[in-house]
């Protein structure tokens, strides 16, 4: 088949593939490479030339529905992008050597200002890369074949990456074998601390390799990662294993804590705010107290005689058990009845920070009872340089729950041992 | 919207506790056998077995002593607050707290010179701190003293809600209240039958073109005559308080005036004639009559008032204070008058009555008698006994 296929000259060389359609310049070449054949072929080869006259200048047939970017057009994209960096740079008057990703937003934005509220909508000037989904380059060669050994798969880059991390157990289990063969296995297990990191979703790994998962694929996949995880392994195993995770910031980094203050009396105290809907409130947590609470001057019992809202007061206290122990005078305004409370306890809750210690902090925002309950009774007033905004998290969390019913809010405390559970 | 209530639990110890234990005795005696001072401490606190009012002194103070339910019916047939008529149902005992406001008054009614004029005592406070509580105390303490007890137990009823107001048979410009009248001379009768037969009137009365009270009859007879005519009960609730305070004087009996929310003799009522004109409370005959009462131109006995914001007309929730609730017109009819403020509980006396609630078993919840469940209560409630006795109600 080749031969005829070459005598027919170098335009039909790249046209043996399957299916797609021939435009009609073409055909008419081909047909008439076709007709030279009747004259010297047979009529099989005939049809088989027939049917094989499917080229297409459309490389890649799975996107035949979905317009595809060809690598000339992306680099010729990319050369525009540059060029049009540079006279946007001379246009603000700025150096278009030093012209960065941030400067050509806020020039756009100042150039085409645009009232629209969908933030996609509106003008942007970025990297062709960011623009232009990624696509998978042609996986075939001149020959048909593909290069790909598992292309038939459907799914090469995937099976092709469960295949190399499979090969990475098998060569750490052989590994593992052999140093107990000789003995000098031993069973340390160093456990990498994982809890900064988590693993790839699903929608990140199929970015990265350009193809579609399933659920069942992608749950495989962080299986077999985690078997790896388990046996003891080297450098090059942690580095792969490392690839798919990603890091979780810690929120608790993310807060300031005021340091402590002091008052004429000598009295330790700190001042915070928070704020809830349209509430805002500002507290003042005394490090030592008898458990008083002022709100704008009155008694919390007549402020908040419904006591819902009292028990947002308590809880920031029953939390940390310091029930007792802090005296309040805080300041409210705006928002409803419920919003002022809601206020008043994120106002308290940031204020404790302060008196309390790092780790309750931690605890606060994670909303856990798994620290053992040690007495937290030293109040140390000293200048944390951690904070614990994540705490705003954790509370946003229990604020969310509180209005799914009137009592709610203690259900939060179901681990937290309260008395209030309805 | 809320009703009259909120008082303190003034809770009692039983006399006998050991006895009246029941079916917890046999367990209690084995732990009492085994050791003694941690269960004893508990009962120390809240319950007391003294139970004449009389001798509560401080040493009392915070713990609960115990009104025999016979007692309970003759001395107080109105004039309990309503939830603690319910709990006194649901616990079967009725059990009051001794607290300082009380042990006060006691201690100045003691103490009293019948040759004086009668002297005005005020007990105000914040919502549901324990006046009205605290008056049945003293109520108690006065009915055992054998004394007579003129109890108003919620002026504030006389002021709202009332349908048929009748034009006055005795003066033209006041109103009747017909049927406030007829329940409170019911109850005055059930509380003081001894003396409406020993007290004599001293004027003859008309009612009607056929019936009229002789000079000399029997108080008695003016009280049934309310009762069964309703349309002359008013008048005759004005005669008995005419009476009483006419002849309190003369030494035969001793007479206290208990009113309860005597805010709301000035002020204003919600009631409206016909035509939707507003009544002044001075219209109305009842409260007439009662401004007349409380007034400290008689001798031979007390008055003992409460302000009370939870029932009042037209008050804003956050004033306790005699000047806002009284107005200027009552504080000044009032004018020389013994403040005493009810407050909140102290830590004994919260205590008290966390033991008094476990010892009855109305706390289910597991975590109530620990530490931190206290505390917990503490902080809701601020030591407040409403807001106390009402969150316990939900565990």
């Amino acid at each position: 088949m080749a031969a005829p296929c070459v005598s027919c000259g170098k335009a039909v060389s790249y046209r043996f593939f399957l299916g797609a359609r021939v435009s009609l310049a073409r055909e008419q070449g081909l047909w008439k490479a076709a007709a030279a054949e009747v004259q010297t072929g047979t009529a099989s080869q005939i049809l088989r030339l027939r049917h094989t006259t499917v080229v297409s200048t459309k490389k890649n047939i799975a996107a035949l529905r979905r317009e595809t970017y060809t690598l000339d057009f992306i680099k010729k994209q990319i050369e525009e992008f540059n060029i049009g960096k540079r006279h946007l740079a001379n246009m603000m008057g700025e150096d278009p050597e030093t012209f960065t990703q941030e400067d050509i937003d806020r020039a756009i934005a100042y150039l085409f200002p645009s009232g629209l509220f969908e933030k996609r909508a509106r003008p942007i000037m970025k990297h062709p890369e960011q623009i232009f989904p990624k696509q998978r380059a042609i996986q075939w060669g001149e020959d048909g074949r593909p290069f790909h050994f598992l292309f038939y798969t459907g799914k090469p880059s995937y099976y092709s990456l469960m295949h190399e991390a499979y090969g990475k157990i098998l060569d750490v289990e052989k590994h593992q074998n052999q140093l107990r063969a000789q003995g000098l296995f031993s069973e340390k297990t160093k456990t990498k601390d994982l809890i900064g990191s988590r693993w790839l979703i699903k929608e990140e790994l199929e970015e990265i390799l350009v193809e579609k998962l399933s659920d069942q694929d992608y749950a495989q996949f962080i299986r077999l990662l985690e078997r790896l995880l388990t046996l003891q392994r080297g450098g090059a195993e942690e580095e792969f294993v490392q690839r798919f995770r990603r890091s979780v910031t810690i929120q608790s980094k993310k807060q300031l804590i005021e340091p402590v203050q002091y008052d004429e009396q000598g009295m330790a105290f700190s001042r915070s705010e928070g704020r809830r809907k349209s509430a805002e409130a500002e507290a003042v947590v005394y490090a030592h107290g008898s458990g008083r609470v002022s709100v704008n001057g009155t008694d919390y019992l007549l402020y908040f005689p419904v006591t819902q809202d009292r028990e947002q007061l308590m809880f920031p206290f029953h939390f940390l058990d310091r029930l007792g122990k802090h005296d309040v005078a805080c300041t409210v305004s705006g928002g409803g009845r419920a919003a002022q409370a809601g206020a008043i306890r994120l106002a308290v809750a940031r204020a404790l920070c302060t008196l309390v210690t790092e780790e309750e902090v931690e605890w606060m925002r994670q909303g856990m009872s798994g620290v053992g309950g040690h007495g937290c009774s030293h109040a140390v007033p000293e200048c944390l340089s951690d904070s614990c905004s994540g705490y705003l998290k954790s509370v946003r969390r229990h604020l969310n729950v509180q209005y799914a019913g009137l009592r709610a809010p203690l259900f939060m405390l179901q681990n937290c041992n309260s008395i209030f559970q309805f | 919207m809320r009703e009259r209530s909120g008082t303190p639990n003034l809770h009692e110890l039983d006399a006998g506790h050991f006895l009246h234990t029941g079916s917890q005795a046999p367990q209690n005696l084995a732990a009492h056998l085994d050791n003694q001072v941690p269960v004893e401490s508990p009962r120390a606190v809240s319950r007391t077995s003294e139970s004449d009012p009389a001798k509560h002194g401080e040493q009392h103070e915070g713990q609960h002593y115990n009104i025999p339910l016979q007692d309970l019916k003759a001395v107080f047939p109105h004039g309990l607050p309503p939830r603690f008529v319910m709990q006194v149902k649901t616990f079967n005992e009725a059990c009051l707290m001794v607290r300082k406001p009380a042990l006060e008054l006691l201690h100045y009614l003691k103490n009293t010179n019948f040759a004086h004029p009668a002297v005005r005592y005020v007990l105000y406070g914040e919502k549901g701190t324990g006046k009205t509580l605290s008056l049945c105390h003293i109520i108690h303490f006065c009915a055992k003293q054998d004394w007579l007890i003129l109890h108003i137990p919620d002026a504030h009823l006389w002021v709202k809600n009332c349908r048929n107001l009748l034009q006055s048979t005795y003066n033209k410009q006041r109103l009747d209240q017909p049927l406030e009248a007829s329940i409170w001379l019911k109850n005055f009768k059930t509380a003081n039958e001894r003396f409406l037969s020993q007290i004599k009137v001293q004027e003859k009365y008309v009612w009607n073109k056929r019936e009229s009270t002789e000079k000399g009859s029997p108080l008695g007879e003016v009280v049934e005559q309310g009762i069964t005519r309703v349309r002359n009960a008013t008048d005759a609730v004005g005669i008995v308080l005419k009476e009483l305070k006419r002849q309190s004087s003369s030494g035969i009996f001793h007479l206290l005036v208990a009113v309860d929310g005597v805010n709301a003799l000035w002020g204003r009522t919600t009631l409206k004639r016909e035509d939707k004109s507003p009544i002044a409370p001075e219209e109305l005959a009842l409260i007439y009559n009662l401004r007349k009462m409380v007034k400290n131109d008689w001798h031979g006995g007390a008055i003992v008032l409460t302000l009370s914001q939870t029932g009042s007309v037209f008050k804003p929730r956050k004033a306790f204070l005699p000047q806002e609730l009284l107005g200027k017109e009552g504080f000044d009819t009032l004018d020389p008058f013994i403040p005493i403020l009810v407050s909140n509980y102290n830590p004994k006396e919260f205590e008290s009555c966390i033991q008094y609630y476990l010892e009855n078993n109305w706390l289910q919840h597991e975590k109530a008698h620990t530490e931190d469940g206290k505390k917990e209560l503490l902080f809701l409630s601020n030591t407040n006994p409403g807001q106390l006795e009402r969150l316990c109600a939900y565990l």
